[in-house]
């Protein structure tokens, strides 16, 4: 709500949104409270729970798999409540990569990710990434050599997707939390690659 | 009772090659313009969902549909493709759009 200005009447979403919320509301079924918790835990939620589970497939092979079958089950073994979501998890190898989208609206795996970014859910990339992946690709920094397969995978119906991305070179010996800290989001969307921080000294972890 | 067995027989396997319909019906359609009438291969069959076209019209969607995910090489589907002749576009094609 602005606070000053014009005044501006609510927008058709807006209005649907604040009908909707009074009325369940009002009947009881929802409180104010409760619908302000799911926000709040919504928006505290981010890509870390997915950081997580990849930086433990790079340090345990047992867990790769488990993830590669099922990355919903992987999830819950990690502790992370996914109640419905059927998660596809797809390997980056140096032969393929691979990268996500949602051609129709915005399907994202929340739960673990959070909420997805502005550019994820904009008209460009969600049009020209199914066509052009490579050059979407380097306009996000990220140059797939030609000889590697890409492998645009369009989250259209019920499965939702992460990516799991090549563990870097020389992190050798790093702990899980260490290595969670090179998987950034778009990584696990695939539009880039973990990067050792360039000012990152040889430490023991 | 699982949805499975509430379910369509799922037609097709991993690695068989099918056709999307070319249809355009009104509605809330999961099948992208893009790839109807696009020739590709069952990556992975993901089990059975209710129709997304019945639930938007609030009915149960059963008997649920089996999904498939479809690997279509990326040359088939958009004319002067770019790049590698191996890059492929994986979708999640529901069983009622596959062409018999």
């Amino acid at each position: 709500m602005k606070t000053a200005g014009r005044y501006e009447p609510y927008s058709y979403f807006q209005l649907m949104e604040v009908s909707l919320r009074e009325l369940l509301v009002a009947k009881g079924i929802v409180t104010e409270d409760a619908i302000a918790g799911a926000m709040a835990a919504m928006r505290e939620r981010g890509p870390e729970r997915g950081a997580a589970m990849v930086a433990r497939a790079w340090i345990d092979p047992a867990y790769k798999m488990r993830l590669l079958e099922n990355g919903s089950r992987a999830a819950e073994a990690l502790g992370f409540e996914v109640p419905g979501l059927k998660l596809i998890v797809v390997e980056n190898t140096p032969q393929t990569h691979n990268v996500i989208v949602c051609t129709l609206c915005s399907c994202y795996p929340r739960m673990l990710l959070g909420l997805p970014p502005e550019w994820y859910k904009s008209r460009p990339y969600r049009s020209r990434v199914v066509r052009e992946p490579r050059k979407v690709l380097a306009e996000f920094g990220t140059t797939i050599p030609a000889k590697v397969r890409i492998r645009v995978h369009d989250s259209n119906a019920d499965m939702r997707y992460m990516v799991l991305p090549m563990r870097p070179a020389r992190t050798e010996g790093w702990s899980v939390a260490r290595l969670a800290g090179l998987v950034t989001r778009d990584c696990l969307i695939g539009v880039a690659l973990p990067k050792i921080p360039k000012n990152s000294k040889p430490r023991k972890s | 009772m699982t949805l499975e067995k509430l379910g369509t027989v799922p037609l097709y396997s991993v690695g068989d090659r099918v056709r999307v319909r070319n249809a355009a019906p009104l509605g809330h359609i999961r099948t992208p313009f893009y790839i109807r009438g696009h020739a590709g291969v069952v990556e992975r069959v993901c089990g059975a969902f209710p129709n997304p076209e019945e639930l938007a019209q609030q009915r149960d969607g059963l008997p649920a549909q089996p999904l498939y995910r479809v690997r279509f090489r990326q040359q088939d589907v958009w004319p002067g493709y770019r790049g590698n002749p191996a890059d492929v576009i994986e979708l999640e094609i529901f069983q009622h759009w596959i062409e018999p």
